[in-house]
């Protein structure tokens, strides 16, 4: 049972590591808007040679 | 009124005669008209999709289509003006920042976007306009980001480009003002994340540490299980739980109770236990119950918090749909569009018809009649020349003037009002939302049992009590209190919004559910806020003539009588010449037609002087029609009370409000409409200045409640004074700024809408408030019994915060259903 020892403290760290990228997703603003990306996918991609988008 | 809205009205008044589509809503064509049916359509196709949809049974569809239009003020068009002053350097220095070397960007907010194909178009912005870097749209608050090349493409280009597309833009105000929210958004999210992975972290740990109680665990990982929940628990007070001690304290120092002061109690005596617990290596820790408690609460105030945003984000892009642009006349003649905040004293404007004055001066030349009802509340047009004073905010109705202008900005009288508004609004007392007004008691009540707890175990049992007492002020930590009010605000809000109702703060509803004096400002919300034609006397077969003579002038009389004689067949009026406030005189069908002011006509027969006494005796304006030189007619008009308002203001007082007019129009009209709607003489006030309507306000606020209702900016103080504002449809951008709640239909029926809904969300909140001090009321007994454990508080707390839940979204408060 003294594994738990290790495995406990790396189960947080993992938590920690997914917390640090939510952190970091949300200062670069990627929760401000949550509506209009749902709907940016609708429309179908224009036909890649024309011109990607930036 | 915008001129937006104004050109909006007409069109409507315009479009109204025909029954349009019932599909489209679309003119029906001469040639489709169907005498006698019940709908018409303008094309097969539309009959076609009528029956689809009618045959599925989706009627609502029309039903939310109308309540949508309403809203957005018709289908999307382009207005095609030129944006000139979108290069000016002032709106350059307001608007425009510098993004990286090469773009620079700014934001607008877009008129008319709502849905997916809108945000694919005005993305495609950088394909449509060369010299465009990129263009991202932000749906839910109408915004566009736009950067761009400098050296290729000009802002008036783009605003223009977006023009076309239909979606007229507007510079958004408060960029940094609306930076600080998106920070404060992302600090908001970041507490949660944090607090809600520590939670989750900690009921896995609790979990084990349950299990062990019932199958048993050596006592070696049991100790490190508690030192880590230890760990975690701490964190989440230091970190996200932050904010409820900082509010604690805030609310210690201002001496005023919050519900924050009862929760950062129990997270200490949590915490505290806890830490000695660990240490001492026996008894319950609480960091489970602790950790999800801080997950919950924040969650709560997030939902509301940005319920709250999106309604004052909306409110927010109505008043940027005000003017903010001016004519200059150079010195050379011609006149180009500037910012209005790049006008200084001395410059000369030129303001057209329909147009809004940008600044205070006085008129160089042209004649107009200005409607200044936004600021002074009198609903009939002024006649200005040469020499007299206009102001900014009003409208110019029917000519066209030069104003060499004398104040600008905050020195305009304007601006001036709204140093009132806001010096009214700081002296506001805050409406203490009623879990705060609970939390004072809570706090006494709780130290109280727990120091009885303490005293009734202390001969039996020293550590016993000491346990039981501060496991009483963990238990009662008031979770599902905090969360009572966010939650069913929330819910009311978004339903609110959804029904044409802006509610910017939700304890605004808390005060409208009681009862109290409701002032009504007369034009625009009790009434129609434009002339129509009360009452036609005399020879009837004069309307057409008369309103062919008409169709010639802007002027709101001649719009009046226009819209009077309907979609009649009008004859053609020839040498139709006019002479401003006066009247006007042309050739229609051969014969000579005047239509004017009872001086313009020198006819005076014995009718038509008992009709004048008649007309100014219920307060309407006599116009007299006269044919070949001989008075035929005469029309009395005024400004119409609207249809709902007597039913509205019935239901109102019968609810228990007492209603009264507030009104800057003449003593005499204000009691006309009063008496009209039942009103007492003593409740109908006219001629109210802003200072006046102010010191009503604060004398009514002596005996309670007091809601303004209003839509000028003379009622803007009223409504930043008085317990809840309420502004209506078309209001003025000052009175927007300061009101609480925004009625986007106009009429007063949503008025009751809005006291009934408020009614009944306060009941959700009282259903809310007594399931959680009903589970408090048996967690305390627990304690007092000494039964209490960590394991029956984790079970008791999610149950009544999910009680709490369940009631808020399942209640209705504003229409029906979701």
């Amino acid at each position: 049972m003294s594994v738990i020892y290790l495995v406990l403290p790396l189960a947080i760290v993992l938590a920690a590591l997914g917390v640090w990228a939510f952190i970091r997703a949300a200062r670069q603003g990627q929760f401000d808007d949550l509506e209009t990306p749902a709907a940016r996918m609708l429309p179908d991609d224009d036909p890649p040679e024309q011109a990607p988008r930036s | 009124m915008t001129p937006a809205t104004a050109e909006r009205e007409t069109a409507r008044a315009a479009s109204a005669p025909t029954p349009p589509c019932a599909h489209c809503n679309l003119p029906v064509p001469a040639g489709l008209f169907e005498p006698g049916a019940d709908r018409q359509f303008c094309c097969e196709a539309c009959r076609t999709v009528y029956a689809v949809i009618h045959g599925c049974g989706l009627e609502r569809y029309y039903a939310l289509r109308d309540s949508l239009a309403e809203g957005s003020g018709g289908p999307a068009r382009s207005t095609g003006a030129h944006y000139e002053e979108f290069d000016d350097d002032a709106f350059t220095r307001a608007f425009v920042r510098q993004r990286d070397a090469r773009l620079l960007s700014a934001e607008l907010f877009l008129e008319g976007v709502h849905c997916a194909a809108c945000v694919w178009l005005v993305e495609r912005l950088p394909r449509l306009v060369p010299g465009v870097a990129e263009a991202r749209l932000d749906l839910g608050r109408s915004l566009v980001r736009v950067s761009w090349e400098p050296s290729r493409v000009r802002l008036s280009e783009i605003a223009r480009a977006l023009d076309r597309l239909g979606y007229a833009p507007h510079p958004a105000r408060d960029a940094r003002a609306r930076e600080a929210a998106r920070r404060e958004d992302r600090r908001f999210l970041v507490r949660i994340a944090v607090a809600g992975a520590i939670a989750g972290n900690c009921m896995l740990l609790a979990l084990a540490l349950y299990s062990g109680m019932v199958s048993g665990i050596e006592a070696e990982f049991r100790q490190f299980f508690r030192w880590i929940s230890l760990g975690l628990g701490l964190l989440s007070l230091a970190w996200p739980g932050r904010v409820f001690f900082r509010g604690a304290i805030a609310s210690l120092v201002a001496r005023a109770p919050r519900l924050d002061l009862p929760i950062a109690i129990g997270l200490a005596a949590a915490g505290i236990v806890g830490v000695v617990n660990v240490l001492r290596g026996e008894g319950d820790v609480y960091f489970d119950a602790l950790t999800v408690l801080v997950f919950l609460l924040l969650s709560g105030r997030w939902l509301q918090h940005r319920q709250q945003r999106s309604a004052a984000d909306a409110v927010e892009l109505l008043y940027s749909l005000a003017p903010a642009w001016a004519r200059l006349v150079t010195p050379d003649g011609t006149s180009r569009r500037v910012g209005a905040a790049s006008l200084r004293p001395g410059d000369t404007v030129e303001v057209r018809a329909e147009e809004t004055f940008p600044a205070d001066g006085v008129v160089e030349s042209g004649r107009t009649e200005i409607d200044a009802s936004v600021l002074t509340g009198e609903s009939r047009p002024v006649a200005v020349g040469p020499g007299d004073p206009v102001h900014a905010a009003t409208t110019s109705l029917s000519g066209r003037v030069l104003v060499r202008v004398q104040a600008i900005g905050a020195e305009t009288r304007v601006g001036r009002l709204m140093a009132g508004v806001e010096d009214a609004a700081r002296r506001r007392a805050p409406i203490v939302a009623l879990t705060d007004r609970i939390a004072g008691w809570f706090v006494l009540v709780v130290t109280t049992l727990a120091a009885i707890t303490f005293a009734l175990w202390v001969r039996h049992d020293p550590a016993k009590a000491m346990e039981s007492a501060l496991a009483l002020l963990i238990v009662t930590c008031p979770c599902a209190l905090g969360l009572a009010t966010p939650l069913a605000i929330t819910a009311a809000v978004g339903r609110a919004s959804r029904r044409g109702i802006l509610v910017k703060g939700g304890a605004a509803l808390e005060h409208l559910a009681r009862p109290g004096v409701m002032l009504l400002d007369k034009t625009g919300t009790v009434t129609q806020g434009r002339l129509a034609v009360v009452r036609w006397e005399g020879d009837a077969d004069a309307i057409p003539l008369a309103a062919a003579l008409e169709s010639h002038s802007s002027h709101p009389v001649a719009r009046a009588i226009v819209a009077h004689a309907g979609d009649a067949d009008t004859p053609s009026a020839s040498g139709v010449s006019q002479s401003l406030g006066a009247g006007v005189r042309g050739t229609v069908n051969g014969r000579l037609v005047e239509v004017g002011s009872v001086s313009f006509v020198a006819d005076r027969p014995a009718w038509l002087v008992e009709a004048i006494a008649r007309a100014v005796a219920d307060a309407l304006s006599p116009v007299v029609v006269a044919v070949d030189g001989r008075a035929v007619a005469l029309a009395a008009l005024g400004d119409p009370v609207r249809d709902d308002a007597r039913a509205s203001i019935d239901t109102l007082r019968a609810d228990g409000w007492r209603v009264r007019l507030l009104s800057g129009d003449h003593p005499e009209v204000v009691r006309a409409v009063g008496r009209s709607l039942g009103l007492d003489e003593r409740d109908c006030v006219g001629a109210a200045t802003p200072e006046h309507k102010l010191r009503v306000v604060e004398h009514e606020l002596s005996h309670g409640t007091v809601v303004v209702v209003g839509d000028g900016v003379n009622d803007a103080a009223a409504l930043a004074r008085a317990t809840v504002g309420v502004a209506v449809s078309g209001g003025a951008e000052a009175s927007l700024a300061a009101a609480d709640a925004y009625l986007r239909t106009p009429g007063l029926a949503p008025i009751v809408e809005l006291c009934r809904g408020s009614r009944r969300t306060v009941g959700v909140i009282r259903r809310n408030l007594g399931a959680s001090l009903a589970y408090n009321a048996v967690a305390v007994a627990l304690c007092m019994a000494g039964l209490i454990s960590s394991l029956l508080a984790a079970v008791l707390m999610p149950l009544s915060s999910l009680t709490v839940v369940f009631l808020s979204y399942r209640s209705r408060t504003f229409g029906g259903g979701t």
